[in-house]
């Protein structure tokens, strides 16, 4: 399951370009802060959670089933 | 592996994500990866100490779940070792910046290193001081345009890695917010290396530095630090480029160590 | 090993800098970090060689910047520490200061004072450091200062100043001076002294906050839990709130937090501020003296005691707070007031002001590195 703490998300992507499955997107979902986050696309995610290490604020929540 | 949500909960402190810290810098990025190196090898936090200077870089002490001290501009060197010379069983890391550590602190930086004690030094060079706004640093590349550098920088920038391995680091490694994972691995190596161990890291720092500097979205700075950046073991096909990697790892006699031996020497 | 054990025959005849390691250790000191300076490298000499004997750590550090930070997280362990310099050294250090008490930090600065500014007289004495003691580092603080003006009193006045530090939380500066530090004297090493220990925390990290004052005793000052005692204190020179995190931009946060550290010095000036004073009861004059200078003060008033004169003497042995309050009751009792200090005139001013034009307060300046003699100060109580 790969969650995003929408509050905790600065918008950089820097999880969209270090995920090597491209199971992130930019997309047009706004946070309260006027932010957009990324989307998930979770049947591409091979939990390498290089995602989880690129996130400067902990937004991003990667767990094995 | 350990989970963000797991990361979170056993090592920062409540309420304080997300940082201060403006979107597309990497030092979170840094935090992250120490926590995960300091996680994997298992190590007692309430042991450790996060010591800072003053900057962006030397505010992630701050978000520890565990004793930190941030110090004076350019110190944390020195306090660090008073910390950990006064008792040597506490596991200390240093946050510092390319200001803080290669500019107002770079005497502190040299003599810890000829001193090997045994502090794991991080430092967060963004290659300007992003605090105060942008303004030039030791380590600005040559070129750039700052805030006090409006007609570009001719000063050489310091190397702080090659100073560093100069000085006699036993352990020296520098990565980029754009290689986390090799980042763990020189964390992890650096805290269990007996003696100074000096950690470089390059982070972006979006909006003082990158925004005068031709890069101005967060995907081109972070393809910037893979695009010119080249593993120490290729880095002779590619003399250009910022080399990376473990730059140096060598034995050497720790000061605690030496401390204790003549401590039992002249108290017999 | 004990303090006691190393130190020797308790009468010996040794230097003041050598009273003061003396004081350092049996006050409990065990880490020294310093920097080489005339007139306190005898300081540092001596530190690294009793502190191993002892168990403590010595440490030359890079420079008196370092020197202070490094005395400063060496005391977030626990232990009780100590550095030494002279003027330019302790100009360094102000910065570190500033830090130590915003952060609460117990330690010990020896200042052995040298003539100034810039490098000055190396080895000439001087009492020109007294308002950098004071206001040397930037914001508004108060700090404890005092001056011994033999080699016994370095000793005493050195367990003092750890004792002072402990119990209050705050750096402490010894005021000493070139001549103090340099003059070989007589000393009887004291046995059964009392030790201030800084009082420790002893609740669940869960309700700890370590800038809240009030856990264990009724006083504005906080209880400590060193590093590596599990109670993940974050500790920064930046305007905090009780839980020691950055609060600075309410101005509130910063007027309570620096009224706090200064009222928890002023408002025990009382077991801070002491005096020695001679013939006080019925004088019309008194020599107010400090350090050095309070030598030819004292013989002086002896002097003048033989002409009849009614003269007090006032050795200010706690320079730093300021005892308003005794000055004023004295302007009221005396028509005089002779300052005797090696500078252009420091504490005069201190002196002057709490006088608030009293009673005559007058300046018996030396300069130079040149001791007063008894005879400019008798000159002044005729």
């Amino acid at each position: 399951m790969i969650t995003i703490k929408e509050n905790y998300c600065k918008g950089c992507g820097y999880c969209i370009i270090a995920c090597p499955t491209k199971a992130l997107k930019r997309s047009n979902k706004i946070n309260s802060r006027g932010i957009e986050i990324p989307i998930v696309e979770e049947e591409k995610c091979n939990k390498c959670h290089i995602c989880e290490l690129s996130c400067p604020d902990f937004a991003i929540n990667v767990e094995e089933e | 592996m350990i989970s963000n949500d797991e990361i979170y909960e056993k090592y920062i402190r409540k309420g304080t994500m997300p940082t201060i810290l403006c979107a597309g810098c990497g030092n979170g990025i840094v935090l992250n990866t120490t926590l995960r190196a300091i996680d994997e090898l298992k190590k007692d936090i309430d042991k450790m100490v996060f010591v800072s200077g003053i900057g962006c870089s030397s505010r992630l002490s701050s978000y520890i779940k565990a004793d930190g001290l941030h110090t004076t501009h350019g110190r944390p060197i020195a306090f660090a070792t008073g910390i950990k010379a006064a008792n040597p069983d506490l596991d200390i890391v240093v946050f510092t910046g390319d200001g803080d550590c290669a500019g107002i602190g770079g005497n502190h930086l040299i003599h810890g290193i000829r001193r090997n004690i045994d502090i794991t030094v991080i430092v967060l060079n963004n290659y300007n001081y992003g605090m105060t706004g942008g303004q030039a640093s030791p380590t600005t590349p040559l070129e750039s345009l700052t805030t006090t550098t409006p007609y570009d920088s001719f000063e050489h920038p310091f190397d702080l890695s090659m100073l560093a391995m100069a000085a006699g680091a036993p352990f020296v490694a520098r990565w980029t917010i754009s290689h986390p994972v090799q980042l763990v691995k020189s964390i992890k190596k650096g805290l269990q290396v007996k003696g100074f161990s000096f950690i470089e890291v390059l982070t972006p720092c979006p909006t003082s530095y990158w925004r005068r500097n031709r890069i101005r979205d967060y995907e081109g700075i972070y393809r910037w630090y893979k695009e010119n950046t080249v593993n120490v073991k290729r880095a002779e096909s590619e003399p250009d480029k910022i080399c990376i990697g473990e730059l140096q790892n060598i034995q050497k006699k720790e000061w605690t160590e030496q401390w204790k031996e003549l401590v039992e020497r002249v108290s017999k | 090993m004990d303090a006691y054990d190393i130190l020797g025959p308790s009468e010996q005849y040794i230097q003041g800098d050598k009273a003061c390691v003396y004081g350092a250790l049996i006050a409990g000191c065990r880490f020294f970090a310093g920097y080489p300076i005339t007139p306190a490298t005898e300081i540092a000499e001596e530190m690294s060689r009793f502190l191993p004997k002892l168990g403590g750590t010595y440490i030359q550090m890079e420079d008196e910047i370092a020197s202070m930070g490094a005395i400063i997280g060496a005391s977030w362990t626990g232990k009780k520490t100590m550095t030494a310099t002279s003027g330019p050294g302790f100009s360094l250090m102000q910065e570190n200061i500033g830090y130590a008490v915003m952060t609460e930090t117990p330690c010990v600065i020896v200042d052995v004072q040298r003539g100034g500014p810039s490098t000055g007289q190396p080895t000439m004495s001087s009492q020109g450091d007294v308002m950098q003691a004071r206001y040397g580092s930037h914001g508004d603080y108060e700090i404890i200062a005092l001056c011994p003006s033999s080699v016994q009193e370095t000793l005493e006045l050195t367990i003092r100043a750890f004792n002072l530090s402990e119990k209050y939380r705050v750096p402490v500066i010894l005021m000493m001076d070139e001549s103090i530090g340099h003059m070989r004297e007589k000393i009887t090493i004291p046995k059964d002294v009392l030790i201030a220990n800084r009082s420790t925390v002893d609740i669940s990290y869960a309700y700890y906050r370590p800038f809240r004052t009030g856990y264990m005793h009724a006083t504005k000052i906080p209880e400590f839990a060193p590093f590596g005692s599990g109670y993940k204190t974050f500790i920064t020179g930046l305007t905090h709130d009780e839980d020691g995190f950055p609060t600075t931009v309410n101005p509130k946060a910063h007027s309570d937090l620096i009224k706090r550290l200064s009222e928890k010095i002023t408002d025990n000036i009382d077991d801070i501020f002491y005096v020695n004073n001679k013939h006080l009861e019925y004088a019309e004059i008194a020599v107010i003296s400090y350090g050095i200078s309070a030598r030819p003060s004292l013989a002086a008033v002896n002097m003048a005691q033989k002409l009849e004169k009614n003269v007090a003497f006032i050795n200010l042995n706690t320079l730093w707070p300021f005892n308003y309050e005794f000055i004023s009751e004295l302007s009221k009792q005396v028509e005089k007031i002779i300052v005797v200090e090696m500078n252009m005139g420091l504490m005069y001013h201190s002196i002057r002001e709490a006088a608030e034009g009293r009673c005559d307060v007058v300046l018996v300046s030396s300069l130079g590195g040149r001791v007063p003699t008894p005879k400019d100060i008798v000159e002044m109580i005729k």
